[in-house]
């Protein structure tokens, strides 16, 4: 089970979470003036990043707020969480969880 | 006392005697024995019949890696445990153990025919064989398959103990209670770290426990681990758990333990739980797991009285055990040997020695020869013989040309082997960690941790005791928490005196002569896979280690392959000619040996299974005789029998109340939703298909949520009881994700917008009042307020007081019906309830349950969401067209609906259905086809979602979902069933009253 930073509440367990899928996608102000192509791209298209991946979490069991998160995909480790509407932490400028390498 | 034992030494207590049974017999052992140690103590090699050939099969190991002595324990008709490890089980007076997999007796198994009969059997005799006739398979092959199949019986009864589950925080989990874990548990003890330590076996202590002569410290290592078990024992930081495994490592450094408080106990007390489940979330974690001793493959090599020299070693040492009175020793590492000289000077014959190095010259084979024993360089094994029990072995010799000469067959009852060792790094490789092969120890090691975690000792490659203790402080020390600013410390440094090791290895399978015996060599010995079988599979084309390890089933036992996963994956490198890293590793998975499921489960069953919800009114429903049915969570009264009535005669009666007098219906599982907030309206808008601009207060609407791709996702009555606020009603089951939904929405996109939303799903109680007499019946309770249809007409909302009690009166009917729905706090929902229930008698009132609901809704064509929609349906197919709002220029699932595949016309529509036979009830699911007589594959044209008996009408009603279905009003279709066709008739959805006459009164 993860350990989760909620920004407003702090490090809960997984289960109190739920998630919510990549983030960063905004619904597009006027989808009708969209061809299918660009509606299907913005309905269906996801990446499936091998590596740091931002998504949507929502703290359905604490304070019901979504945020996003940088989880590696390869580890399940997170590098950041952050409020919706926040800019996405460059990976560069991000503290690695410390391991404790035999 | 059994010659076997020695007369003293060990960790039993000889003045403990203990009875036990075996297959029916009794025998003697002592406190402190496991069922293995006391068998063999009694001379029984013999605990098992193989997997597959059913081959007799003997204790080999002496730990939770044993691969053939799986036996069931019985303590009485509901506590007979299965496929126990006969090594793990722990002796008390009384034990009843029965082995597996064998009839008519473990001495003569009829099974054994498979062993003749192996030829016919090779790796991926499934896949083979099963493959025809298609019919065989139901009938013959499957139950037959099944009854073969797995070894011990599961038990029948339900389990009638208690599973305790706890968490746990600590600073540093330690794994393991060997050398190197005490050492590490220590260390991280003294800089004040809040430590858990467990092992898995009954005593701490690890290899140290078969270890009489070492000292540690300057005192005898069992003095130095008992002295430190104390102190950790003082620390209150401290917790250890002994018979406790830990058999999975999930992220984020959180572990399951698995505790066994019972087992060993001869009469545990009543309601003592028997298993606790530790879910443990630790800061840094220590694995000292230690490493299984790897057995050598060779002809012959699963008779019973062949093991492992490290288990014969444990078995001396720890349980005063002899395996046998002859030992041939077969080796390929200087360890073994010690293994050989502590049987010798107990009094067992060591046959010979057989080194499979052309050299031994390490200190201990000097021991060896310096006590007289036979030691042969350079060999190998080519044979051995016996039925029950090894009984001799045949040697040859590797010649300087690689060819290998037979040299002499010696008469032994036991032969020990020893390939050197496999590190454990089962948890290493469940928490994600890359393991590294490392050429020195020829085996795979933890390389690049995955989380704040260690190994230490010899599950990190640090063989011998001295080395595993400096190993052991220096984790310790390293996992506890610094505090900032300290120097670094320095860790603690063991002085030893204890048997050196050395790191050969043998991997694969024993050179062997052209002439040799053409007996199986086991590398898998509980799932019977073969040297044979490896080549084989190899031969056939798979490389890869995971298509080889299925095919032939490798490693798929529940051992998950403990003592078998290198020397396979060693096999198959020779076979392709690849260096052993570039074959690659299977993965390690959870659980590290098999997990009771009531340990899992814990008080998670019967009622505690699942949360239980239940509406204020649902006392009355019970003390009403009501029959129930789970809807989501809840409980909810599914019909009202009276005097005998079976769900037929209840229903159709109930229905006929509502259509003709008036029926009260408990609704109070309505999803509910508050929606207030200057955006309010806005937000609707946006969100639902509906327009809610002009929606006065004190009317309401009948909303519908499609998700973003246009398919109807929930629906429900909508009210505005103020300007900013409104009263949104969902289906029973949608109301957590409809609520989730909303947030989503308002809290990520439509931020612009000043809306708040509040669950009060909870708050309300709902009392649907429903038929022609409802008005009546509710204007003597609600004071002055008006109810007539001209202040109250279909669809508004008025508030005002029932009984005194605040409420929110809708005019809404699911029924059909003059209906309305009194919304009161929860808390007067039974007192209401009971006040109109009083005085709707007089007018004929009776409770009606969910099916009644159903039937009397369906009548009118109105849809159930997730029944007559499934997630692919747009609000036009379901009928609903006419909702969605023309003039938005946006809502969501908008978009998707304008897509030319969501309006054609071919698409599935609602419709109903009537049966030729107005008796025959369609079942729901039954497919559509166009015309009868046709045989499979057939153009399926839809489906029946919803049918029931109309009582009202006086024959069946159904509705379903047909392509093109609103075209067909009129068509005949058939239903293909087993026992023929059933033409049916498309008709509209609406069954009664098609105007609406009877709703608007």
């Amino acid at each position: 089970m993860l350990v989760i930073v909620c920004p407003y509440c702090g490090k809960r367990p997984e289960i109190e979470f739920s998630y919510g899928g990549q983030a960063h996608i905004a619904r597009p102000s006027q989808p009708v003036d969209l061809d299918d192509q660009a509606w299907a791209e913005f309905l269906y298209m996801r990446s499936n990043t091998k590596g740091l991946y931002a998504e949507r979490w929502r703290h359905s069991h604490g304070c019901g707020r979504f945020f996003n998160a940088l989880r590696d995909t390869t580890t399940d480790h997170f590098t950041a969480t952050y409020k919706t509407g926040e800019p996405q932490p460059e990976a560069a400028a991000l503290r690695v969880p410390a391991t404790v390498t035999p | 006392m059994s010659s076997l034992r020695t007369p003293g030494g060990g960790r039993i207590d000889r003045a403990k005697p203990l009875s036990f049974r075996w297959d029916g017999q009794t025998y003697t052992g002592f406190a402190g024995d496991t069922l293995a140690s006391a068998l063999l103590a009694n001379g029984i090699h013999l605990v098992g019949r193989s997997f597959k050939y059913h081959r007799p099969r003997g204790i080999l190991a002496a730990g939770s890696e044993e691969p053939n002595g799986l036996v069931t324990v019985k303590r009485d008709a509901a506590r007979e445990t299965p496929n126990l490890r006969v090594t793990q089980v722990e002796l008390y007076d009384g034990l009843e153990a029965i082995s597996q997999n064998r009839w008519p007796s473990l001495q003569k198994d009829y099974g054994r025919i498979n062993d003749l009969l192996s030829r016919f059997f090779p790796a991926g005799f499934y896949y083979k064989t099963f493959m025809w006739p298609k019919a065989a398979w139901k009938r013959v092959y499957e139950p037959v398959i099944r009854r073969a199949a797995g070894l011990g019986e599961a038990p029948t009864l339900p389990d009638p103990d208690r599973y305790a589950q706890r968490y746990a925080h600590c600073d540093v989990l330690v794994v393991g209670g060997g050398p190197a874990g005490i050492a590490a548990a220590l260390a991280a003890a003294d800089a004040g770290a809040r430590v858990i330590l467990c092992d898995e076996q009954s005593e701490f202590g690890g290899s140290l426990l078969a270890e009489p002569a070492a000292r540690i410290d300057g005192e005898p290592a069992l003095a130095w681990t008992a002295r430190s078990l104390v102190a950790l024992a003082g620390n209150p930081r401290v917790r250890l758990l002994p018979r406790t495994t830990a058999f999975g490592y999930f992220p984020h450094n959180f572990l399951g333990l698995n505790e066994r408080l019972t087992e060993h106990l001869a009469q545990p007390a009543p309601g003592a739980a028997r298993e606790r489940l530790w879910q443990v979330r630790a800061r840094a974690v220590v694995l000292a797991t230690g490493a299984i001793e790897r057995p050598l493959v060779f002809p012959g090599n699963d008779r019973p009285g062949i093991l492992l020299a490290g288990a014969a070693r444990t078995y001396l040492n720890r349980y005063g055990v002899k395996v046998g009175t002859s030992a041939v020793l077969v080796t390929a590492d200087d360890a073994a040997y010690q293994a050989a000289l502590d049987l010798h000077a107990a009094g067992t014959r060591v046959a010979a020695i057989a080194d499979l190095r052309p050299a031994a010259d390490g200190a201990l084979p000097a021991a060896a020869r310096a006590a007289g024993l036979k030691l042969i360089t350079g060999a190998t094994v080519l044979a051995t013989e016996g039925d029950l029990r090894v009984e001799s072995i045949d040697l040859g010799r590797v010649g300087t040309d690689g060819k290998v000469q037979p040299l002499e067959r010696i008469a032994c009852d036991v032969v020990l082997m020893s390939g050197g060792f496999n590190p454990s790094v089962h948890l290493y490789s469940q928490s994600r960690g890359k393991l590294a092969w490392s050429e020195t120890h020829k085996a795979f090691l933890p390389g690049v941790s995955a989380e704040c975690e260690r190994s230490a000792g010899a599950c990190h490659g640090v063989y011998g005791l001295a080395a595993a203790l400096d190993d052991g402080y220096a984790a310790g020390a390293a996992a506890a928490p610094l505090p900032p600013e300290a120097p670094p410390r320095q860790p603690r440094r063991a002085s030893v005196e204890a048997p050196p090791m050395s790191f050969d290895a043998y991997l694969g399978a024993l050179p062997s002569a052209p002439t040799a015996a053409k007996d199986k060599a086991f590398v898998d010995w509980q799932h019977d896979v073969t040297t044979r079988d490896l080549a084989l599979a190899t031969r056939e084309g798979f490389r890869s280690i995971e298509h080889v390890k299925r095919y032939t089933t490798t490693g798929m036992a529940t051992d998950q392959g403990k003592t078998s996963n290198l020397n396979a994956l060693a096999i198959v490198a020779e076979t392709l000619n690849v260096p052993i890293p570039q074959v690659g590793l299977t993965s390690f998975r959870m659980p590290y040996t098999p997990t009771s499921f009531g340990s899992f489960a814990g008080a998670s069953r019967g009622d505690l299974f699942d949360p239980l919800r239940k509406t204020p009114i649902h006392s009355w429903a019970v003390a009403h005789g009501a029959v129930f049915e789970p809807v989501s969570l809840w409980t909810r009264a599914r019909y009202f029998p009276q005097g005998g009535e079976d769900m037929h005669a209840a229903v159709a009666r109930e229905c006929r109340a509502v259509r003709e007098h008036c029926g009260i219906f408990d609704a109070s599982t309505l999803g509910k939703i508050e929606v207030v907030g200057g955006g309010a309206a806005e937000f609707l808008n946006r969100l639902y298909i509906n327009s809610w601009t002009y929606l006065g207060v004190g009317r309401s609407r009948y909303g519908i949520l499609t998700r973003e791709d246009g398919f109807v996702y929930d629906d429900g009555v909508v009210a505005r009881t103020a300007p900013d606020r409104f009263h949104v009603t969902t289906t029973t089951g949608g109301a957590p994700r409809v609520l989730a939904m909303m947030e989503d929405y308002r809290q990520t996109e439509w931020t612009d917008l000043e809306v708040w939303l509040t669950s009060t799903t909870e708050q309300w109680a709902v009392i649907a009042v429903q038929g022609p007499e409802a008005r009546r019946v509710l204007e003597s309770l609600v004071g002055d307020l008006d109810i007539g249809a001209a202040a109250l007409p279909h669809m508004a909302v008025v508030r005002g007081r029932i009984c005194g009690v605040p409420m929110l009166l809708f005019r809404v009917s699911f029924t059909g019906e003059l209906g309305f729905e009194v919304n009161v706090p929860a808390d007067y929902g039974l007192a209401v309830w009971e006040a109109i229930y009083a005085a709707g008698r007089p007018f004929g009132m009776t409770p009606y349950g969910t099916e009644a609901m159903h039937v009397l809704r369906a009548e009118k064509g109105y849809i159930i969401v997730g029944q007559d929609t499934d997630g692919t349906m747009t609000p036009d197919d379901a009928g609903l067209g006419w909702a969605v709002g023309k003039s938005k220029s946006d809502f969501v699932g908008k978009r998707s609906l304008q897509r030319a595949s969501m309006t054609a016309p071919t698409r599935k529509q609602l419709v109903g259905l009537r049966t030729r036979d107005p008796k025959t009830v369609l079942e729901e699911g039954a497919q559509l086809v166009e015309s009868p007589g046709q045989k499979p594959p057939m153009r399926l044209l839809g489906h029946v979602t919803s049918s029931y008996f109309s009582a009202v009408l006086g024959h069946s009603i159904a509705l379903a979902v047909v392509a093109g279905g609103r075209a067909r009003l009129g068509q005949t279709l058939q239903v293909p069933m087993p026992g023929g066709d059933i033409p049916v008739e498309v008709t509209a959805p609406v069954f009664y009253d098609p105007t609406g006459a009877r709703i608007n009164v």
